[in-house]
């Protein structure tokens, strides 16, 4: 792997076998630098999310090879591959997914309590100062249930930069929000992969945010037919 | 990882549910209470036997067996004429060789906490023209005293007045009230064998048991020995108290081997009494055990439901590197809390309990009601509620450890 790679897959493919076998990805191989905000378009049922899933870590039923961080993944261990998403793998999820019993900070702090590489005073601190990025300081105490849609998900976004992981992989992450917040998100993706140099892969429906982004993958039909996507 | 953030969540998960937390901490609660409230019902009630039984009984007892005559044809012979004689107890003397001897053989075992050598005699206590039959014991009045404790249950006198007043005579205090008898006073008893002494009581007891007491007596080995017709070394018995009376039947061999003659242990000879002890002790054991069950199936079930609800949870601390054992370690967590509440207000509401009811007065030869509180039956009802409350958790846990995050994300 090159030195400025972060991730790399090779001949990646996957079968679903319900209600009948079918190869949902096929041959997909691809670089990622470190530092880029790539994006994925394609249409709907074409095999963004579940080729996500596998970037991140999550599924393991798949042929081929990922490869993140110069570290081979396909067949780790499940407590391995926990500490790799913990530790250099940020998630925003299609759906705001958030703990509901916990208060918004908490939910920002808890992959940072379970790294434990800073103390708690420092967690909490830190949590506040992502909050306050998305524009959610004054809600940090407020029970994460008690949130609109939109305010959900930019907590995950929050809780998906606490670890300042190398990589952050989002599924539509704006889908939920407004024009503003959408281009408040673009800005901090932005900011991230040039400021911190740490690297986004964002599956997105809205075209302009694709067009803005370093480089667009698009896939069809389970493979991919356009490594840089050129917008006319 | 920081210290606690698995136990955190579970804290959180438990405290907003509070209601089903505190129902399925009752379930144990009951649970733990019941078990070490029937623990202690047996145990009470077998210590209350014991002490019983080991008033009038030592643990075990050296005797001579009574032989029955050898057949003296050692084969058949067809050739003529048998002559078939019913067998017949051999007509030996009933005392053992050698008493003192045996005796100090074994005071030297360390598991021995006191021996005696024992005369029985069954005899008459008479006084003017009323007369009662009872059973006198001889022996040296200290060791008997080790055995039986009897000077507790001195009314009148001491025990120790035996070692100076060699016809003197311990009596139960029923036949003192029978005969219209007082300390100090003269007592003529007959034996069975037609001898008669008088005796000068230096002593009455009072034990537990009103019956015992309107027959028992002590006296002197001497004195026993008249009664008898025997001399000084006329000895039918040893009796043996051990550390551990529950462990009468391995000790046995060895004290037949160091006597050389037939050792009986109280078991053998209150067979119906270890019986009905058994007996309780099991149906007890699976009342309680069955009640610990149910109080296992509340955490088990209040945990499986939890799950259920929290598959989206589970899913999230998944995808943001929480491992399958982490998931693990949290439900269990959440058992371990519920259990530990569960068990503590268990062991306590027990204790409240054991006491209240130990101070009920039952009368009669009981007293109060015979439960006994153990430290060891709180230690024991302790790791019981933990071991099982976290084994109930662990079965929920593990199925949770294994949800799919990506199965519940693509829903
Ligand atoms: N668990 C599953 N079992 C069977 N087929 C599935 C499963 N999940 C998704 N699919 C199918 O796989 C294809 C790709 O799905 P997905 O990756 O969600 O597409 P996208 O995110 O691009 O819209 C779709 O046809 C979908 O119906
Ligand atoms: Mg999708």
């Amino acid at each position: 792997m090159e030195e400025n790679l972060v991730l790399k897959t090779n001949n990646i493919g996957k079968y679903f076998y319900d209600p009948i076998k079918f190869k949902v990805l096929e041959g997909i191989s691809f670089d990622v630098k470190q530092g880029e905000f790539l994006t994925l378009v394609g249409k709907s049922g074409c095999g963004k999310s579940t080729l996500l899933y596998l970037l991140s870590t999550m599924d393991t039923d798949y042929e081929g090879e990922l490869i993140i961080d110069n570290e081979t993944l396909t067949g780790k261990k499940p407590d391995r591959l926990a500490e790799v998403r913990n530790e250099k793998i940020g998630f925003v999820f299609q759906f705001h997914y958030l703990l509901p019993e916990f208060s918004c900070l908490k939910n920002v702090m808890i992959p940072a309590m379970k790294l434990g590489k800073y103390m708690r005073e420092e967690i909490e601190h830190r949590a506040y100062e992502k909050l306050d990025i998305l524009g959610l300081k004054d809600l940090a105490l407020k029970p994460a249930s008690k949130l609109s849609g939109g305010q959900q998900q930019r907590v995950a976004i929050a809780r998906a930069l606490i670890n300042d992981p190398k990589i952050i992989m989002g599924d539509e992450p704006t889908g939920n929000l407004d024009s503003k917040n959408t281009s408040i998100v673009f800005d901090i993706f932005k900011e991230l992969t040039r400021g911190h140099n740490q690297t986004i892969i964002a599956v997105t429906h809205d075209n302009d945010f694709a067009k803005a982004s370093d480089r667009t993958i698009e896939l069809l039909d389970g493979k991919i037919v356009n490594l840089n996507k050129q917008w006319d | 990882m920081i210290k606690g953030v698995n136990t955190e969540i579970a804290l959180t998960h438990i405290l907003s549910r509070k209601k089903q937390t505190l129902v399925a901490s009752l379930g144990v609660t009951v649970g733990i209470t019941a078990f070490v409230f029937l623990n202690s019902l047996i145990l009470g009630f077998n210590r209350f036997f014991d002490d019983q039984i080991f008033r009038s009984m030592p643990h075990m007892r050296v005797y001579k067996d009574d032989e029955i005559s050898k057949s003296l044809l050692s084969k058949k012979d067809t050739s003529a004429l048998n002559v078939v004689v019913n067998p017949k107890m051999l007509n030996k003397t009933k005392n053992l060789l050698n008493p003192q001897q045996i005796l100090n053989e074994i005071k030297k075992q360390p598991e021995v906490v006191t021996a005696a050598q024992w005369v029985t005699v069954n005899l008459f206590y008479t006084s003017g023209k009323s007369q009662m039959n009872g059973v006198a014991s001889g022996a040296n009045i200290k060791e008997a005293d080790a055995m039986f404790d009897i000077a507790t249950t001195m009314v009148e006198g001491k025990a120790g007045n035996l070692e100076s007043v060699s016809n003197g005579i311990l009596i139960g205090v029923g036949i003192a009230e029978k005969l219209n008898i007082r300390l100090n006073d003269n007592l003529t008893v007959i034996s069975s064998l037609g001898a008669s002494k008088v005796m000068k009581v230096v002593g009455i007891f009072s034990t537990s048991n009103s019956i015992s007491d309107k027959i028992k007596s002590y006296m002197n080995l001497s004195s026993a020995q008249q009664l008898l017709r025997e001399g000084p070394n006329y000895v039918t018995d040893i009796y043996i108290n051990i550390k551990e009376p529950d462990k009468v039947v391995e000790y046995k061999p060895l004290f037949e081997k160091i006597s050389g003659y037939r050792v009986e242990e109280w078991k053998e000879a209150n067979e119906t009494f270890v019986a009905a002890a058994k007996t309780r002790s099991v149906m007890m054991r699976s009342i309680s055990g069955a009640i610990l069950l149910v109080a296992a199936f509340g955490i088990y079930n209040i945990l499986n439901m939890t799950i259920m609800q929290k598959l989206n949870d589970i899913a999230i601390l998944k995808a943001t590197g929480f491992s399958g054992k982490d998931v693990v370690k949290i439900f269990v967590s959440e058992a371990v809390i519920m259990g530990f509440f569960g068990t503590c207000g268990g062991l306590g509401l027990a204790t409240i309990l054991v006491n209240l009811v130990s101070h009920v007065y039952v009368g009669g030869d009981i007293g109060f009601f015979p439960i006994r509180f153990e430290p060891s039956i709180i230690a024991i009802g302790g790791f019981i509620g933990m071991f099982v409350t976290t084994a109930a958790g662990f079965i929920p846990a593990r199925n949770a450890a294994k949800v799919d995050p990506v199965e519940i994300f693509r829903k």
